[in-house]
């Protein structure tokens, strides 16, 4: 009656939601999954998200249950620090290269954190988008999974110092770990890849990366998060006043052909629900999103009405042409133009939030798989038994990203058409 | 005296559990309850204390608790095999939280260990509920959701029985010239839904009825009953799993008669445009002459308070492909598309531009206010356009963009059997959704999957996505319960509930209550239950007032045994204790979040997890009064419209069930305030010392309860 398990495992290229999804929904219909996460923690872009639209829920409630739902199924191995070098063979017999980069901290951590304290050395932190600093051995958020320490091998200065190594007491860092290489089969593979923000230095006029004050959407994530590097309190990166006025610009890179031609389909969502951590944080603070279309589709039409409709929320009609550092205030002048008034405007604000797109993480192909001209994978182009879910398909929001990831892992188990 | 097969007790004195508490004196706790002496290691989850474990369990410990860290922390490593008990007591994270080596810190240790030894003592290994299953996956509605469906399902080697009401398969689809191109580039495609109805139509693994209708079903995942009314007549089949894939209906015109729907002859939806297109030239109604000029009218109906208050997300995309239609039948033709926003997400962003690059298109954005019949043709009067004010544009034909309408909103086509209603519950709109955003197949009704356009304003490529993954959630949800498990959010448990009927009142508490549906009922309103539904919440067990329902592992008497085994210290002490039952999925994360930060929470609470808010059952709030606890907090997830238990209202009956509180609060000579609902997320741990903080503040303003000289 029940159909059989293939015989190899399936294998998930991301850790992301999208990735996660798909090996827990694969491995509780009776596969074997191995996920595998280039990053030292699973989790990808919604772990570092503060809250979800429309309901303004912690990422971390879902990720917890899919987490659990890893913990306590011996169907799913993870690997993190993961990178997949090469893809060969068929449906059915896939054979995955895999690099693991040397695993510094292994199983024994038990997350006590002694280790980072006696840490002499600083180093970005770029879970925070480079706001703020880390130890070299650091655990990027309190609940990160798997409960473990990572070392960031740019900054650690080695065994020379070694501190952390004399401070665990149990035996969890090892220095001196090498790169290996794995050699998995795998019966088919789902690509989950993900999305980085489109770099909005890229975004001429926009004094992104000249202005501390211009940041993009994902920082504002970081920025509104009490894990965040302002603990939570929505404040100008560059001073740490609090904010009374802030603007968001929209399509920051996409719809736009210098750019990504595409609509990334989720910032004017992500705006309207920054425009609510401003209404929480600073009530009286003044918000203006300037847009081109406000895509709020299906039932996320609501959230777009409940926001719109907050006092100090105001919706404009056009594109920011410019932003620049106002040297009096230590704002941003913004220059745009409002299309139904017909006008200039020029505005001083604390805050310019541009809504960078989505970029496919694996633009540039992973193991040998080829992305589209704009860095997708599409399903009808790759071979049989490998299948693209999440943003590595189309840029799509969480929800949307799971019902792919969902459909990729019955097709991934059970063998279906593209 | 030692118990036969009595837990035996081991405290991790690692990550400075050892140098915050007296350890020698917690070994000697378990002997209060006639259990050996604790035994002690440094490094319980290292390889060395692992093996030492594995000893202990080869040497006959049958049931184990872990005083250490939080089951949530390497449960894959103190998982000794399907025969072995293992508890976990979160003495680390307790103890983050709290004063090392303080005298109330040693107090809360303790309490933590007595409570563990006892949930141990008091729990069973569960008996998976094991029974022979059927596997046909029932799919309702053969439309583009429900045939891509189908074909998943029999992709992955399942029988499929597919009950359309219309006589022809295909759906909305079926009746399209062309569909969207999928990724952007190039012109609209061919559907391809004939050959995809013919290949469902021969394929061996499907059994079609046509021209048919679900009567009813009854029974539960793996062993559904379905009657279906075919033309031969009535029949009798069994399913394991269903997908229901009944589509949308496109809003009726007829009730946009401001924008000439249903009284002016040249005024039509988009979805009679398709069809005009699909049969070939297209022609309008009044007098069959090929426009040279057509409007679309976008959000005609949708994003409407009056109408349809949500985007029905496709509206856009369409009107942009059937521009191409008029402009491939005549270059000269004009084109105008009015929209309040141009929705083309994602790469159908790039079929826009095509559009946009389309000299004979013109699109503004506007608020259309009326669309009138003038001179054989329509008039268009558009406020606030991007041209500046007020236009007026006249055109041959104008095509209303209308909306979507779940097919689900007047029901109809599931006929569930169940107590709690013959359809799946809406979420809003007559959408029946469930859990939005990370659960899109947190069915309410285990073992139902809505799929496509009846759940959501979707189009077709996302509709067969959106198939793929129901076919697959189906599949999953029969296997799963073939080996005694549950679905989602407790994927694996294998518990399920018993009921001590001879004490059942019928009062209905648990049939009315169970987030699922799994109770029916007899006439008398004795509850049937349907286990296979059940997703292990336990809502039924806090609901029961008789306190009959149970799980093996998880009962009424295991937490009130829990809350008894609390040391109450004397008034005099100044001691005060505060109960705290928290939700698993979010509140206890929140707490351990809070140990991870070393935040510091008062050394007079004791928390007990729950699998569900839900589960709370009433006498557990008259053991902790009884016993001279001085105040109880109740930890849930945020309820109503945007609510966030996993077991949709776990946390809203509860504090339901609280209304009923001041009654026994009052037989008791208690004060209201000894207990509070407080809504908890997953990110509050900032927020818990606050909480806690003004709650211990209350009780002291309340005072000692006065019940702690006669507890025991």
């Amino acid at each position: 009656m029940a159909t059989p398990a293939p015989k190899n495992p399936v294998v998930v290229i991301g850790g992301g939601i999208a990735g996660i999804t798909a090996a827990v929904e694969a491995a509780e219909c009776g596969a074997n999954v191995i996920l595998l996460e280039k990053r030292a923690h699973l989790g990808g872009r919604v772990a570092r998200m503060h809250k979800y639209f429309p309901k303004l829920c912690a990422p971390y409630c879902g990720l917890e249950l899919n987490f659990r739902r890893i913990r306590e199924n011996p169907a799913i191995a993870v690997h993190t620090r993961a990178e997949v070098a090469e893809i060969k063979g068929q449906y059915g017999d896939f054979t995955v290269k895999v690099r693991l980069q040397p695993q510094m901290v292994n199983a024994n951590c038990t997350a006590c954190g002694k280790c980072a304290e006696v840490c002499p050395v600083e180093r970005q932190d770029h879970y925070n988008y480079g706001m703020g600093t880390t130890k070299a051995i650091y655990m990027p958020h309190p609940m990160a999974f798997p409960q473990r320490y990572n070392i960031s091998q740019k900054a650690c200065i080695g065994k020379e110092c070694g501190k952390c190594v004399q401070v665990c007491e149990y035996g969890a860092i090892n220095l001196d770990a090498r790169e290996t290489v794995l050699e998995l089969k795998a019966h088919s593979i789902v690509v989950a890849t993900g999305w980085d923000p489109y770099n909005g230095a890229k975004l001429q006029g926009l004094s992104f990366g000249v202005s501390p004050n211009v940041i993009s959407n994902v920082m504002m994530e970081r920025l509104a998060s009490p894990e965040g590097p302002a603990k939570g309190k929505l404040v100008r990166p560059s001073d740490g006043k609090e904010v009374r006025d802030v603007v968001f610009a929209q399509c920051a890179g996409s719809r736009d052909e210098n750019h990504l031609p595409y609509c990334s389909s989720v910032c004017c969502l992500a705006s309207l629900k920054q425009a609510a951590y401003v209404r929480e944080a600073a009530p009286d603070a003044k918000i203006f999103i300037y847009y081109i279309d406000i895509r709020t589709p299906g039932k996320y039409e609501r959230f777009y009405r409940k926001i719109a409709a907050e006092p100090n929320v105001t919706l404009i009609k056009g594109k920011i042409a410019k932003a620049e550092h106002d040297p009096e205030t230590g704002g941003v002048i913004i220059t745009a133009e409002d299309v139904l008034a017909g006008k200039k405007i020029t505005r001083k604000t604390d805050l310019l939030v541009i809504a960078t797109g989505m970029q496919p993480a694996a633009q540039n192909g992973v193991g040998g798989l080829k992305a589209d001209e704009n860095g997708f994978f599409t399903n009808a182009a790759l071979a049989r038994g490998i299948y693209a879910a999440g943003t590595a398909r189309l840029p799509q929001d969480v929800s949307s990203s799971i019902m792919d990831a969902t459909a990729a892992a019955l097709k991934a188990v059970y063998g279906g058409r593209p | 005296m030692t118990q036969v097969n009595a837990p035996r007790v081991y405290i991790c004195t690692g990550c400075d559990i050892g140098a915050s508490v007296d350890v020698d004196k917690l070994c000697k706790i378990p002997a209060e309850f006639g259990v050996p002496q604790a035994k002690r290691h440094p490094f319980l989850c290292g390889e060395e204390g692992l093996q030492y474990l594995r000893k202990e369990v080869a040497e006959g410990a049958g049931r184990i608790l872990i005083a250490a860290c939080s089951g949530r922390v390497y449960a894959d490593r103190f998982d000794f095999g399907k025969d072995v008990m293992v508890e976990r007591t979160a003495l680390r994270e307790a103890l983050w939280v709290s004063t090392p080596n303080d005298p109330d810190t040693q107090l809360l240790a303790e309490d933590y260990l007595k409570m563990g030894i006892v949930k141990l003592q008091k729990s069973e290994k569960p008996e998976p509920y094991i029974h022979q299953l059927d596997d046909t996956i029932l799919v309702v509605g053969g439309g583009i959701t429900g045939m891509t469906a189908a074909l998943a399902a029999t992709d992955a080697g399942k029988r499929v029985r597919l009950v359309e009401k219309e006589a022809v398969l295909g759906g909305f689809v079926r009746k399209l010239k062309r569909r969207f191109p999928i990724d952007g580039t190039g012109n609209p495609v061919e559907t391809n839904i004939v050959a995809m109805a013919e290949e469902v139509k021969n394929h061996p693994a499907v059994a079609l009825h046509l021209s048919s209708e679900v009567v009813s079903i009854s029974g539960q995942p793996g062993e559904f009953d379905v009657r279906i009314k075919t033309p031969e007549g009535e029949i009798a089949v069994r399913a394991g799993a269903i997908v229901q894939a009944t589509g949308f209906r496109p809003y009726d015109i007829s009730k946009l008669g401001h924008l000439g729907g249903g009284t002016v002859d040249n005024v039509i939806t988009s979805a009679r445009f398709e069809e005009i297109a699909a049969s070939g030239r297209i022609r309008r109604p009044s007098d069959s002459k090929e426009p040279s000029s057509v409007a679309f009218i976008q959000c005609a109906g949708s994003r409407d308070e009056k109408h349809l208050p949500y985007c029905s997300s496709f509206c856009c995309m369409t009107s942009l492909k059937q521009a191409r239609y008029i402009r491939e039948q005549n270059p000269d033709a004009k084109v105008y598309i009015f929209y309040r926003d141009m929705r083309t997400p994602g790469k159908y962003e790039l079929f826009y531009k095509q559009m946009q690059d389309d000299d004979g298109v013109f699109m503004t954005k506007g608020d259309v206010v009326s669309v009138a019949g003038v001179d054989g043709g329509v008039e268009i009067v558009v406020n606030n356009t991007l041209l500046g004010g007020t236009i007026r544009v006249k055109a041959d034909m104008a095509v209303l963009a209308v909306g979507m309408e779940s097919a689900a909103k007047n029901g109809g086509a599931l006929h569930l059997a169940y107590r709690q209603g013959p359809e799946l519950p809406e979420l809003n709109y007559g959408f029946p959704d469930s859990h939005f955003v990370c659960f899109p197949y947190e069915t309410r009704r285990t073992g139902i999957y809505a799929a496509g356009a009846v759940r959501h304003p979707m189009d077709a490529a996302q509709s067969e996505t959106d198939a793929a993954g129901a076919a697959l959630k189906a599949i999953q949800c029969i296997t799963l319960a073939a080996a005694g498990k549950s679905a989602h959010p407790r994927s694996g448990d294998t518990s399920y509930p018993d009921i001590a009927f001879e004490r059942c009142t019928q009062c209905k508490r648990c049939t009315e209550e169970c987030p699922y549906g799994m109770y029916d009922e007899d006439a008398k309103g004795t509850p049937q239950p349907n286990p296979l539904r059940c997703r292990r919440c336990g809502t039924c067990m806090g609901a029961c007032p008789q306190r009959i329902i149970s799980f093996k592992n998880y009962s009424v008497d295991m937490f009130s045994a829990m809350i008894k085994a609390i040391g109450v210290p004397g008034e005099e002490e100044n001691r005060p204790r505060v109960l705290i039952l928290a939700c698993e999925n979010d509140s206890m994360p929140a707490f351990e979040m809070a140990a991870k930060l070393r935040l510091k929470l008062s050394p007079h609470i004791r928390v007990i997890g729950l699998r569900c808010l839900g589960s709370m059952n009433m006498v557990w709030l008259n053991d902790a009064f009884a016993k001279g606890l001085d105040g109880v907090l109740l930890f849930g997830c945020k309820f109503g419209d945007e609510y966030q238990c996993h077991n949709m209202k776990g946390s809203e009956l509860a504090s339901e069930r609280l209304s009923k509180l001041e009654e026994t609060l009052g037989r008791m000579s208690l004060e209201p305030e000894r207990v509070r609902f407080v809504p908890i997320a997953i990110d509050d741990a900032y927020a818990l010392p606050g909480i806690i903080g003004d709650f211990m503040k209350v009780i002291e303003r309340v005072g000692p309860n006065p019940f702690k000289e006669f507890a025991d």
